[in-house]
């Protein structure tokens, strides 16, 4: 009976997977499809990497994404880390809770809001500036720094409510200013926090679609964006390709997150 | 008052709207151990957190060597504090954390390198220095927070409750340990306890606490022979506490009785508490006793027997190595020493008697107070 159960339950969870994974097996293995079908595969070949590769366009929006992940990321880091700081340190529990809602409302309010309303601001701004040509790499950072910082904070929080809250007395108490003794011991406590937040921020903000699509501008397209203005032409194979790769990019991050995580709970034993 | 090292004045402090400390004065010497002693909430640690800057009075003034220091901020005192869970960074190994506060200061490698080694055997944890602090015994732990504090040479180290989290027999050892750091460092010592025990045994002077009043201040000798109201006489060891009246100068009413005292100064049939301890009480067969009654319990503590007996309604406490079966009629004698009157105190008829008494409910408010 329990065994049979096991079975059962082990077919539940591969049919589950194969739902989950199917559609990106099919789409990396049709990235080596020798010719441009979506239905046949006619040999295997780099044909669509190397194309992609040659493509101009998609390379720097590639590029363009990465620049916006790494810049937002890290800006949205130190800003979010800082308002944990800020948050934390508060006195009235009361303040506390209701700032804690302000910061998480972002997190529910679905992107289609934010993008929208973003964008309605920016062309506010630009009207008042008398600047049209605004959008582009300014307004998607502002937008992605905004929509990562909540993750940030939601991340360092738990650290800091953990730490034993003597220990900055401790760096204190031993001739530390406040500010060293966040630079000497409280960060380290709350390190693990910090970079699951950062790594958490840069890989919504390279995947963010909805808010960078209202934001941005001419000048400026991230790969997201690039992809969906090309699907409105004809599918190339070659996005096959990218998607692969992004894939793969995502994967690794995962992983060296978990490992991360592992790591942390080794130190803590 | 000369060499007096630290000087609180006239300190009150409230949380929330909640009086924590009310009016608190004391003069701390150079050198001296001082012991705040009193049970949980009674402001111990929130004076020692004063006095290590991590709390600003609301009133009152704190004096380091006759220099004003309310507004120095705790970074810049020459305080050091043992933390309860003694608060070691975790990223840092054992020598690096104690050698923390020297980087701070910007020593020379070298001068850390003799620091820290001199100072890891002063607390017998010689070859620990690459050991991490995760991986040490609470024992250790404690030795490592007070090698890190000894290492900055303050003029006076304040420990809160330091020998806490450690079981019964590792205490006694660090607080004979820690009483030789002390005069072998020469340096002023005030130690946060709930624990009378080691608060006589450690200290010069015991400061007794109870709802953020000193109650009184003395040598251990005197807060235990000598105590000032029942809260102490009560908080510092067994006694009881009876209702008495003062006849006149050296004779006392109390429990049916008049009898012999060494006490006087007070008014003529003035009420007062009395104390006896219950090792001061000598049990004799009851045609000789100076009262007699009849024993409700006995429990064997190891050294001694705890017998409780009921004179006309008061419950006393008596310890002796004899055994008296439940039931048994025995008498009781006391001398004039024996005998300590004290002036009536909000305290007066709260503590004292055992009627109540069981070991059960002593020891479920201790484990609590050991919790928080």
């Amino acid at each position: 009976m329990n065994k049979e159960r096991n079975i059962a339950g082990k077919i539940y969870i591969a049919v589950i997977f194969v739902i989950l994974y199917a559609p990106i097996a099919v789409m990396i293995f049709f990235s080596f499809n020798s010719s441009n079908s979506m239905s046949e595969f006619s040999g295997f070949s780099f044909r669509w990497y190397n194309e992609l590769f040659h493509n101009k366009d998609a390379g720097q929006a590639l590029l363009n994404s990465l620049i916006l992940a790494v810049s937002s990321s890290i800006i949205s880091t130190v800003l979010g880390t800082a308002a944990a700081l800020g948050i934390h340190s508060m006195r009235s529990k009361r303040i506390k809770k209701v700032i804690m809602n302000v910061t998480n409302l972002p997190l529910m309010n679905p992107d289609i809001v934010t993008g929208v309303s973003m964008m309605l601001l920016f062309a506010f701004v630009a009207g008042l500036l008398h600047s049209l040509h605004m959008f582009g790499f300014w307004t998607l950072l502002i937008a992605h720094v905004t929509f990562n910082m909540p993750y940030v904070i939601l991340n360092v929080m738990p650290k800091l409510k953990q730490m034993d809250k003597s220990l900055p007395e401790a760096a204190m108490d031993l001739g530390c200013t406040p500010f060293k003794a966040f630079t000497k011991v409280e960060f380290f406590e709350i390190l693990p926090g910090i970079a699951s937040g950062l790594l958490m921020a840069f890989t919504l903000s390279l995947d963010d679609f909805v808010i960078s699509y209202f934001v941005t501008g001419e000048s400026f397209q991230t790969l997201p964006v690039f992809i969906y203005s090309m699907t409105k032409k004809r599918v190339v194979p070659y996005i096959n390709a990218l998607f692969a790769i992004i894939f793969v990019v995502i994967f690794i991050l995962l992983l060296v997150r978990n490992f991360m995580s592992k790591e942390n709970k080794h130190a803590a034993k | 008052m000369e060499n007096t090292l630290l000087r609180l004045e006239n300190i009150s402090v409230r949380f929330d709207g909640e009086p924590i400390l009310n009016n608190i004065d004391l003069d701390i010497k150079d050198k001296e151990f001082v012991t705040l002693l009193g049970p949980s909430g009674c402001g111990k640690t929130t004076t020692l957190r004063i006095i290590g800057g991590f709390v600003t009075p609301d009133s009152g003034s704190v004096y380091f060597n006759g220099k004003l220091m309310n507004d120095v901020p705790a970074y810049r005192r020459p305080v050091n504090t043992i933390f309860q869970k003694y608060a070691l960074f975790p990223h840092l190994n054992v020598y690096e954390n104690v050698a923390f506060g020297l980087r701070i200061r910007k020593r020379s490698e070298k001068e850390i390198r003799e620091t820290v080694n001199e100072m890891l055997s002063i607390v017998n944890l010689n070859g620990f220095n690459k050991r991490s602090v995760t991986s040490l015994s609470g024992g250790q732990q404690q030795r490592v927070a007070i090698a890190r504090a000894l290492a900055v040479s303050p003029k006076l180290l304040l420990l809160d409750e330091p020998l806490g989290a450690l079981d019964l027999k590792l205490r006694k050892d660090m607080q004979v340990e820690l009483k030789n750091i002390q005069q072998r460092m020469g340096i002023t010592f005030i130690y946060v306890t709930h624990d009378q025990e080691e608060a006589l045994s450690m200290s010069d002077t015991v400061v007794v606490m109870d709802n953020g009043n000193i109650q009184q201040i003395g040598t251990p000798l005197d807060i235990y022979n000598e105590p000032k109201n029942a809260f102490v006489a009560d908080f510092i060891g067994e006694s009881n506490i009876l209702d008495g009246v003062m006849r006149e100068d050296y004779c006392v009413s109390f429990a049916g009785h008049t009898f012999k005292c060494l006490d006087k100064g007070f008014g003529v049939n003035e009420p007062v508490d009395v104390v006896v301890r219950p090792e001061d009480l000598d049990v004799v067969p009851k045609e000789q006793g100076m009262l007699v009654g009849e024993v409700t319990s006995v429990t064997f503590k190891g050294v001694h027997f705890e017998i409780i007996v009921d004179i006309r309604g008061f419950k006393w406490m008596i310890q002796t190595t004899d055994y008296y079966p439940v039931g048994s009629t025995i008498g009781l004698t006391m001398t004039p020493d024996d005998i300590h009157i004290m002036k009536k105190s909000e305290y007066s008829g709260k503590f004292g008697d055992y009627s109540s008494y069981s070991d059960e409910i002593d020891e479920l408010s201790e484990n609590k107070e050991a919790e928080e």
